[in-house]
């Protein structure tokens, strides 16, 4: 399994990978915004927090029709699933993979390009951790959203539409998260949800991908 | 290990194949690759297969390779997933030792196809399915391949099954499918699988 993951970020590091892909896209539009608000911090630190969240979820929607198309094209996943290793731990390792190289990078990034916003004081810690609890199952989501359409034409535009839905109560905990920080409230209710989110598809949705692979590679 | 693994898919063709299934040689094989290859990936529409989990494995078209990888590390790949260690006489037995440090993307069609078969040599598996392997092969390397499946594969207790359309010359029972081939459509088209 291990050697999936080293594999996959490999690839994704060397030429024509999808690292960088999401992070420059999350850079651009956080650096957009600002011009297109107006330059009232009062306005751009309240809304911070959605933006930052808005702008990672659409981030690691990019890059996700990259996890399962790119094997099933050269014929690897069908290899892969002949493999001796679960289909499930490859699911699995798909999603840590894509974390590795989409959601890691943007959470790192994220308070730097907080201070573009204005972001309150108190909400950077808070961010950080929310996007750091709610981005693995943006990864995970999107990995079964990969599954089901893997074997189709231009299934990017069906990913999103089927993804999308699934992403937002991850965005409305996570961005909840840190606009209760930012207001100097209390957000541990929202990042226990957060993680029950994540913890909730990093034990299901592994399951979910493999049978849909197995249906799709039929 | 020395036990032969027990392969059964030829045995079921009598017992009601579905004819166009066993017609088309292309679909055919595809269809024992899916059913046997893929751990039941595909329901069998008939008979039953047998053979030890675990042991089999496939190569067909597409070979698997990634573009941004070595060649080295495409075999390396492999060989972590399936648990084994790279055997230090693949890459001769393939001829894949000058081409070891080359991305996958720049190889030519025959180079790729020999990595791709090279990997049946990573992986240790005793039951081949093997979809026209020879595809793209020089003579040469058709030679080098047949070498490896007479004196290292089968030599070792293995089996396989191959769909092809030359002689590979090995010492092996033929299954003749032709007469099985499906009837030209009425309308005068043609077997696509046949092209």
């Amino acid at each position: 399994m291990i050697a999936l993951l080293l594999r996959d970020l490999r690839l994704a590091i060397r030429a024509g990978g999808g690292f960088g892909l999401g992070l420059s896209f999350f850079l651009i539009v956080v650096v957009l915004v600002p011009f297109g608000v107006g330059p009232e911090t009062e306005l751009l630190s309240r809304i911070a927090p959605g933006i930052l969240w808005v702008a990672s979820l659409l981030a690691a929607l990019l890059s996700l029709d990259r996890i399962f198309a790119l094997d099933f094209e050269d014929g690897s996943l069908a290899l892969l699933a002949t493999s001796p290793l679960p289909l499930e731990g490859a699911a699995f390792m798909k999603a840590l993979a894509h974390w590795i190289t989409t959601g890691l990078p943007l959470t790192i990034a994220a308070p730097a390009l907080g201070f573009l916003l204005s972001l309150a004081p108190d909400a950077y810690f808070y961010l950080l951790i929310s996007l750091l609890i709610g981005t693995p199952a943006l990864s995970m989501i999107g990995t079964f959203g990969a599954a089901l359409t893997v074997g189709l034409r231009r299934g990017g535009l069906l990913l999103s539409l089927l993804v999308l839905p699934l992403y937002v109560p991850t965005l409305i905990f996570g961005a909840e998260a840190a606009r209760r920080g930012s207001d100097g409230l209390d957000p541990s209710g929202a990042l226990v949800l957060l993680g029950g989110i994540t913890a909730g598809t990093f034990a299901l949705l592994p399951f979910a991908t493999a049978a849909t692979l197995r249906i799709n590679l039929r | 290990m020395n036990v032969c693994p027990k392969l059964e898919v030829f045995d079921n063709r009598q017992r009601g194949f579905d004819p166009i299934r066993v017609a088309r040689i292309g679909t055919f094989i595809f269809w024992v690759v899916d059913v046997t290859g893929n751990r039941g990936l595909q329901p069998a529409i008939a008979g039953d297969i047998n053979y030890p989990e675990d042991e089999g494995a496939y190569a067909s078209h597409a070979d698997g390779i990634k573009t941004a990888l070595t060649v080295i590390e495409n075999l390396k790949f492999w060989a972590d997933i399936h648990g084994t260690s790279l055997p230090d006489t693949v890459l001769d037995t393939f001829d894949l030792a000058d081409l070891k440090n080359r991305l996958g993307g720049t190889l030519s069609a025959g180079q790729k196809r020999r990595l791709g078969l090279a990997r049946l040599g990573v992986i240790g598996r005793k039951v081949l399915f093997l979809d026209e392997p020879t595809v793209s092969l020089d003579g040469f390397s058709v030679k080098l391949f047949a070498d490896w499946l007479q004196n290292t594969h089968l030599a070792s207790g293995g089996i396989a099954v191959i769909a092809t359309h030359i002689d590979l010359g090995l010492d092996a029972p033929e299954l003749d499918l032709s007469p099985f081939r499906s009837a030209p459509e009425a309308t005068g088209g043609t077997d696509e699988a046949f092209l």
